[in-house]
C-alpha cells in the first residue's frame, strides 16, 4: 500500500506540538530539553519526506537531515553542560528560579 | 630684489616661536632669552638691509626718476577658491612698509633686550619670549602683506599674540579679563573691517593694494554709482575698514580695550600698545590712502573720529593716577592725532594751494617718532615700576636722585611728545599741525590745543614721579636704576629720540605719491605750538614741582568733572550698561528662553517620550524563557494567519 505524504506528516505535527506543549510547561531543564529535541526531530522529518515526495531524483533534504542530526547532537552536549553548571550554582533544574536575566 | 633675505625677515620670528614655544619648557631661562634676542637681532638686522637697500640703491625696481615704487618681492597664490577668488601671500615694498620693517624690528629687538632684565624672575619666561615671537612675525606679515585678505589673516593673528601677551599673568584675574576685552572688542571691529574687506573686493574683483591704490578712480568707477541707505557703496566700504583700524588703534568709541590692556607685562605694553600693534589702524588708513582720499565722507569721518579722540584721551589722561594708565591715554590720543593727520590730506589743492599729502608725509612721521618716544616712555615706566613695585604715582616722587639714567631718559620722551625742539616730536608734530591749517583752521586750532594739554599731561607725570616729595617708604627699600639689559634699550632710544628728527630726511623716504617732499618748519605753526608747549610745561611745572596744596585744592573745586575724568567719563559704565543690562537683559535672555522652552523642550519630549514607552513595556523582558517561547509563537501563529487570510 502507498502511503501518502499525510501519514507522515501529521506525526510530525503532532510530535512538534507535544514539543511546544512541553517546553512551555514542564519546569525541569531536561524535560524541556527532551521537548525541544522532539520538535528538532519532527523538522527533520518533514525534511526526509518533502524531499522523498516532491524532490524524488535528489538528496538534499536526506543531506540536511544528516547535519540536522549531528548538530543536534553537539547542542545536546552543549545543553546538558550548561543543565550542570546551573544544577551546580543553584542546587536544582527548576526554570522557574532561572529568571535573573530581566531588565 | 632676492627673495632670501624677505622670507627670512618672516621665517625667523616664527622659526623662533615654534623653537621657544615647544622646546622652551626643557630650556633654562638664559638659553632661550639668548636665542630670542639673537634671533630678533639677525631680523632687525636683515630688515635694516632691506630697507636701506629700498631706499638708497636706486634700483629701478625701487625708484624711477626720484619718484619711489611699489615694488612686490613675491606674491604667490595661496588659496584658489574659485577661479576670481583668490587669495594670495606676498611680501610688498614701499615706503611705508620699508618704514614699518625698520620701526617693528628696532623695538621688538629693544623689547627683547629690556624684557631680559625686567622679566627675569617671572615664570614663564620662556612663554613670553615665544609670544613675543610670534608678535613681531604677525605685526612684519601685516605691513608686508600684498593684499587686504593678507593683511586681514595677519591682522587677526596680532591680535590673537595681544590676547595672548595681555594675558601673559593669567593667574591675576584682571589680566583675563583685560585680555578677553581687548580681543572681543577687537574682533568686533574686525568684523566690520572684513564685511568692507567682502564690499571693497565684490566690486573690484581684486584684494590686491596695488591694483586697488594705483587706481583709486577705477575703484570708484567699479562700484558703478550703487548706494546704500543713501552713502554710495564704496563710502560704506571704507568706513568699515577704518572701523577695523578703530579697534586695533583704539578709537573712540572702541578704546575701551586699551588701558586695560596695561595689565600686561610692561615691555609687552612698549612694543604692543604703544609702538606697532596699535598703530595698525593709521598704517590701515595709510596702505588705502589713494582708495580713501576719493571717498570724502570716508576722510571726514576719520578727521571727526580722530580729533574727538584726540581730545578724549587727553583729557582723560590729566585725571589719572596709574603712570601705565596715563601713558595709555596718551597713545590713543597720538594715534588719532595721526589719524586726523591722514584724515585732512587730500591729493586736492586747497585754494590754489597743492598740499598733495602732506598730511600723509606727517602721519607716518610721527607714527615714526612716537613709537620711539612712547616705547621710550614706557620702557621708562617699567623701570619705575621694577624700583618701586607700583604703578601708581602716588608711590613715587622724587626719584630723580635714585633713577639718574631713567629720569634723564624719561625726561627726553617727556620733552619729544611736548614737541620741544630739537626733539623727534616736534618736527612731526609741526608736520601735522600744518597740514590741518592747511586744510581748515579748525583742524589746527583744536589739534593745537589737544598738543598743549599732551605737555601738561606728561609733564604732571613727570614731576610727581620725579620731583613733588620723596616718598617716606625709600627709606626702608631704596630705589636704584635697572639693570644694563634695561638701560641700554632707554638710551638708545632716548638717543634716536632726540636725533631722529633733524638728522632723519623724512620727506624724502615716505610720501603717499613716492615723490620727495622737502620738509621745511611752517614758522607760525611752530612758534605758536612751542608756546603753548612750553607755557603748559610751566604750568604743569608751577603745579607739581614741589609739593603744595594747589593741586588738591583745584580737584576739590570741580569735584564731579575730577571723577568723571578719572573713571574715564564713564565708558566703561556704559558699555557694562549696553552689553548687561540691554543686551544680556532683553536680546540675551529672550533667545535663551526659546532656546530653553522650544529648542530643549522638543528633544527633552523626544526622550521623554521614548523612557514612557520603555518604562510601560519593560516588564516583558520577564527573563522568564517560556513566556518568552509562548509571546514568540503567538506572534508567529498570528503572522501566519494574517499571511492565510491575505492570500486567500
Amino acid at each position: 500500500m502507498d502511503l501518502s505524504m499525510l501519514w507522515y506528516l501529521v506525526p510530525s505535527v503532532v510530535m512538534f506540538a507535544c514539543g511546544i506543549y512541553g517546553f512551555i510547561t514542564r519546569k525541569n531543564l531536561i524535560a524541556i530539553l527532551i521537548s525541544l529535541e522532539l520538535m528538532l526531530n519532527s523538522a527533520d522529518l518533514n525534511f526526509v519526506v518533502f524531499n522523498r515526495y516532491l524532490f524524488p531524483g535528489s538528496m538534499d533534504g536526506m543531506v540536511f537531515t544528516l547535519f540536522a542530526i549531528a548538530i543536534a547532537a553537539a547542542e545536546t552536549a552543549i545543553a546538558i553542560a550548561i543543565i550542570i553548571n546551573i544544577y551546580r550554582s543553584i542546587g536544582n533544574t527548576d526554570i522557574s528560579e532561572i529568571n535573573n536575566m530581566k531588565f | 630684489m632676492d627673495i632670501t633675505l624677505p622670507i627670512l625677515i618672516l621665517a625667523i620670528p616664527i622659526t623662533m616661536f615654534l623653537v621657544l614655544g615647544i622646546g622652551g619648557v626643557k630650556m633654562s631661562r638664559k638659553l632661550a632669552g639668548v636665542l630670542g634676542i639673537l634671533g630678533m637681532g639677525t631680523t632687525a638686522t636683515l630688515a635694516y638691509i632691506v630697507a636701506i637697500t629700498y631706499f638708497f640703491s636706486g634700483d629701478a625696481n625701487f625708484i624711477i626718476d626720484g619718484v619711489r615704487q611699489q615694488y612686490q618681492v613675491f606674491d604667490v597664490t595661496w588659496l584658489a577658491f574659485t577661479q576670481t577668488l583668490v587669495v594670495n601671500l606676498g611680501f610688498l615694498l614701499d615706503p611705508i612698509s620699508a618704514m614699518m620693517l625698520v620701526v617693528i624690528t628696532t623695538i621688538s629687538f629693544m623689547v627683547h633686550l629690556y624684557s631680559w632684565g625686567y622679566m627675569e624672575h617671572e615664570p614663564g619666561f620662556q612663554r613670553y619670549y615665544a609670544f613675543l615671537s610670534l608678535f613681531t612675525f604677525s605685526m612684519l606679515g601685516l605691513v608686508v602683506a600684498t593684499n587686504i585678505f593678507q593683511m586681514y589673516i595677519f591682522w587677526e593673528l596680532v591680535g590673537v599674540s595681544s590676547y595672548l601677551l595681555i594675558g601673559f599673568f593669567y593667574k591675576l584675574p584682571s589680566a583675563v579679563s583685560a585680555s578677553k576685552k581687548a580681543f572681543i572688542v577687537t574682533r568686533f571691529a574686525d568684523l566690520g573691517f572684513l564685511i568692507g574687506i567682502l564690499i571693497l573686493s565684490f566690486y573690484t574683483d581684486t584684494f590686491n593694494f596695488v591694483d586697488m591704490t594705483s587706481n583709486p578712480e577705477g575703484v570708484l568707477a567699479s562700484t558703478g554709482g550703487a548706494t546704500f541707505m543713501g552713502a554710495s557703496v564704496l563710502t560704506w566700504a571704507m568706513v568699515l575698514i577704518f572701523t577695523g583700524g578703530m579697534g586695533k588703534s583704539a578709537m573712540m568709541p572702541l578704546h575701551i580695550w586699551l588701558p586695560d590692556a596695561m595689565e600686561g607685562p610692561t615691555p609687552v605694553s612698549a612694543l604692543i600698545h604703544a609702538a606697532t600693534m596699535v598703530v595698525a589702524g593709521v598704517y590701515l588708513v595709510a596702505r588705502m590712502f589713494p582708495v580713501y582720499c576719493v571717498v570724502d565722507a570716508a576722510m571726514t569721518f576719520i578727521c571727526v573720529i580722530g580729533a574727538i579722540t584726540a581730545f578724549y584721551a587727553a583729557v582723560v589722561a590729566c585725571a589719572q593716577i596709574d603712570i601705565k594708565r596715563i601713558l595709555a591715554f596718551s597713545t590713543i590720543s597720538q594715534i588719532a592725532f595721526m589719524m586726523v593727520s591722514l584724515g585732512v590730506a587730500y591729493d586736492k589743492p586747497i585754494e590754489g594751494v597743492h598740499y598733495s599729502g602732506l598730511g600723509y608725509m606727517a602721519g607716518m612721521f610721527h607714527l615714526f617718532t612716537h613709537a620711539m618716544f612712547k616705547a621710550l616712555l614706557f620702557l621708562g615706566a617699567g623701570a619705575l615700576i621694577h624700583a618701586v613695585h607700583s604703578n601708581n604715582y602716588t608711590s613715587m616722587g622724587g626719584l630723580r636722585k635714585y633713577m639718574p639714567i631713567t629720569h634723564w631718559t624719561f625726561l627726553i620722551g617727556c620733552l619729544a611728545i611736548a614737541g620741544i625742539p630739537p626733539f623727534a616730536g616736534f618736527f612731526s608734530k609741526d608736520e601735522m599741525l600744518a597740514a590741518m591749517f592747511a586744510r581748515h583752521w579748525f583742524w589746527g586750532a583744536w589739534m593745537t590745543m589737544v598738543a598743549g594739554l599732551t605737555a601738561f599731561y606728561m609733564f604732571r607725570m613727570y614731576f610727581l614721579v620725579f620731583w613733588w616729595e620723596e616718598n617716606p617708604h625709600y627709606k626702608e627699600h631704596k630705589p636704584h636704576d635697572a639693570p644694563w639689559q634695561m638701560s641700554v634699550p632707554l638710551l638708545f632710544l632716548a638717543a634716536v629720540s632726540a636725533v631722529v628728527g633733524w638728522a632723519l630726511p623724512f620727506g624724502e623716504l615716505v610720501t603717499w605719491n613716492g615723490e620727495p617732499y622737502h620738509i621745511h618748519i611752517e614758522t607760525s605753526v611752530a612758534v605758536t605750538s612751542i608756546i603753548i608747549a612750553v607755557g603748559a610745561i610751566a604750568l604743569a611745572a608751577a603745579m607739581y614741582m614741589k609739593k603744595n596744596a594747589f593741586p588738591s585744592k583745584m580737584k576739590n573745586m570741580c569735584p564731579a568733572l575730577w571723577t568723571a575724568a578719572n573713571r574715564r567719563f564713564y565708558w566703561d559704565e556704559i558699555y557694562m550698561f549696553i552689553t548687561h543690562k540691554i543686551i544680556f537683559n532683553i536680546i540675551c535672555k529672550s533667545i535663551a528662553w526659546f532656546d530653553r522652552h522650544v529648542i530643549d523642550a522638543t528633544m527633552d519630549a523626544f526622550a521623554k517620550v521614548t523612557q514612557k514607552t520603555s518604562y510601560a513595556i519593560r516588564g516583558m523582558q520577564s527573563g522568564e524563557i517560556q513566556a518568552y517561547v509562548a509571546w514568540y509563537i503567538a506572534g508567529a501563529i498570528a503572522i501566519a494567519a494574517i499571511t492565510w487570510i491575505c492570500l486567500i
